[in-house]
């Protein structure tokens, strides 16, 4: 991967939990069918709406709660090319991570809005907001995890290695 | 400068003479836990077929149903098959069925030991701190690279210290301190970092009361909830069995901390977490006189005979007012078994309890007590986010078991305080 991703916004608020990304009832569901409820809490249009590599961007502490790989592979099933957030729960940022979903800090995010177009450098850190003409500072992924992010997640990354 | 319980488990996991906050290290896994939602059916079972359909060490990793259990639909149903099946085709002999939810057996079983490194496929693995193991929760796809490599990576965490200080008054309970903490450090105040509880009220604590504390340290987004092993969780694994193999790792005196809180047991009183975060902690008295429907003693986080019994000493010759139901599962088998022999489960029924099998279930809407629209339950278990017990449109306060039964007696969410002048004394 050439470390740039770019894609419209979908913006959401502080503590997008593991519940509602997944909703619990649903989770007996495959991936695809568990997907159509995903965000239903806060969004019940998410599922509908979601186009392929739309960037998520929310506040603080996204993705808190279980450790359900559901949540990010229900995201990445819907499509969602990457996640922005000002910080993410431990579990699930290693799971993004592990799916191959590339997921971003940035302290800006409440520059940013729903239906923006946004370009992210990965491997510089650099968030480029087309819509605004604005340009926010962000984490950087290193080459060892864009790699891993590269081929696909973990997976592919153990298919080469054990 | 010494170093904390973290540094010093991790360093031992990674087989490196020393590791401080900060470094990454490749660890040996001791013991790999999945539960039936989120084991073998998510990414594990299909991908291992990929790469390696072999487990690194069979006797090193525990399958236990006990989400699905028992199952209310055919396709739960055929959750629980699939995982029981995986587990025998991979020869897992640590295979555990409708016995309760997976951290408590961890415990029981005698899977969660001091000084070890336990990963599980659910967030409240961290519960097993309380017997001063690094236990903590990973995703399906990271579960997997442990079965078949028996390592992952761990970045060493910093490390928080809550001390406790007093004695816990009468009423008030190891719950009430768990989320006083949590209200204090917020639900995010330790993200990526370890959570050290010390201090008198903690070491006065059974393992019990412990396990209640260290189960809620992921809602403050924690990697692990420790407590330093004692005498009291080498009896607790002698009972079951376990006397040796083992290493009681404790902080050095020294040890560098990045933040500190200190607590006072006796100035506590009971405190709930109010919808929809784990983290909006309020004393009982703010919103005492809520209409509750449901009110729910059980799971990992409640349902523990301590629990049972401040409950039921509460409950006893009382009744739960009409038009609540007041369900109750016993955090495992053995629990049940024993509180049955000790006439609790009695009890609890002559007040109008409903007692249920030992399960997740009820603590995360997917059997046995689900809420409906508009409806509101009082629980003794450790998250309320939105949805997560049923209706998106139903409302879940955390308390303690004594403040659940207090409230089941009145029909609104009571001060047990009203109940309990002598319990816990
Ligand atoms: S009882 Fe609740 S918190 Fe505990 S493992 Fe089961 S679902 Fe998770």
């Amino acid at each position: 991967m050439n470390g740039i991703v770019a894609g419209k916004v979908l913006k959401y608020g502080d503590n997008i939990n593991t519940d509602i990304i997944s909703p619990p009832q649903y989770m007996e569901l495959s991936i695809p069918e568990a997907a159509k409820y995903a965000m239903s809490a806060i969004d019940p249009d998410f599922a509908a709406k979601v186009r392929q590599g739309d960037i998520l961007v929310a506040g603080v502490n996204f993705g808190s709660g279980s450790s359900r790989e559901t949540s990010p592979l229900t995201l990445k099933h819907l499509g969602v090319g990457a996640i922005v957030a000002k910080f993410f729960a431990r579990i699930f940022y290693r799971n993004a991570i592990n799916l191959g979903i590339p997921v971003i800090e940035c302290a800006d995010t409440d520059k940013i809005s729903d239906g923006d177009l946004i370009e992210i450098d990965l491997a510089q850190g650099v968030i480029v907001n087309k819509t605004k003409n604005e340009q926010y500072a962000c984490s950087k992924i290193p080459p060892h995890i864009l790699a891993l992010i590269g081929e696909g997640g973990l997976v592919p990354y153990l298919k080469k290695t054990v | 400068m010494g170093k904390t319980m973290s540094e010093k488990i991790l360093a031992r996991a990674a087989g490196v003479s020393g590791a401080s906050a900060g470094d990454i290290l490749w660890v040996n896994v001791d013991r790999a836990m999945m539960d039936d939602i989120l084991g073998p059916r998510v990414e594990i079972a299909a991908k291992m077929l990929e790469i390696k359909d072999e487990v690194w060490d069979k006797d090193k990793v525990v399958v236990i149903s006990d989400h699905y259990t028992p199952p209310a639909s055919i396709k739960q149903a055929e959750i629980v098959k699939f995982t029981r099946d995986w587990a025998a085709a991979h020869g897992i002999e640590n295979y555990h069925e409708f016995v309760g939810p997976c951290h408590q057996i961890m415990a029981e079983y005698g899977h969660v030991r001091p000084g070890t490194v336990v990963l599980g496929t659910d967030s409240h693995t961290c519960m097993g701190g309380a017997l001063g193991a690094f236990a903590s929760g990973v995703g399906s796809t990271e579960m997997l690279g442990i079965l078949v490599t028996g390592k992952t990576w761990l970045r060493v965490p910093e490390t928080i210290k809550v001390t406790w200080r007093g004695k816990l008054p009468p009423g008030v309970m190891a719950k009430d301190m768990s989320l006083k903490t949590i209200g204090i450090i917020g639900h995010a105040g330790a993200t990526y970092k370890t959570v050290e509880y010390v201090g008198d009220t903690i070491e006065a604590l059974s393992i019990d009361e412990r396990l209640a504390i260290t189960n809620m340290a992921v809602e403050m987004g924690a990697k692990a909830g420790l407590m330093a092993p004692d005498a009291k969780a080498v009896e607790f694994l002698a009972a079951r069995g376990i006397t040796g193999g083992y290493e009681l790792i404790v902080s050095d005196a020294d040890a560098s901390y990045c933040a500190t809180h200190d607590f006072r047991a006796d100035a506590l009183g009971p405190v709930v977490a109010c919808p929809h975060e784990v983290d909006n902690v309020a004393p009982v008295g703010d919103v005492k006189g809520t209409a509750v429907h449901q009110a729910y003693i059980g799971s990992c986080t409640g349902g523990r005979y301590s629990d049972l019994e401040a409950a039921a000493a509460v409950l006893k010759g009382r009744k739960v007012k009409k038009g609540v139901r007041l369900l109750v599962s016993p955090a495992s088998q053995d629990i049940w078994q024993r509180a049955s022999a000790s006439g609790l489960l009695a009890t609890l029924a002559a007040a109008g309890a409903v007692i249920l099998a030992p399960t997740c279930g009820v603590c995360v809407g997917l059997h046995s007590g689900l809420l409906a629209d508009g409806e509101v339950c009082i629980s003794a278990t450790n998250r309320n986010f939105i949805g997560r017990m049923g209706s998106k449109n139903a409302k879940i306060y955390l308390g303690s078991p004594l403040t659940v039964a207090a409230s089941a007696i009145t029909g609104k969410i009571t001060d047990p305080r009203e109940f309990v002048r002598e319990v816990g004394a």
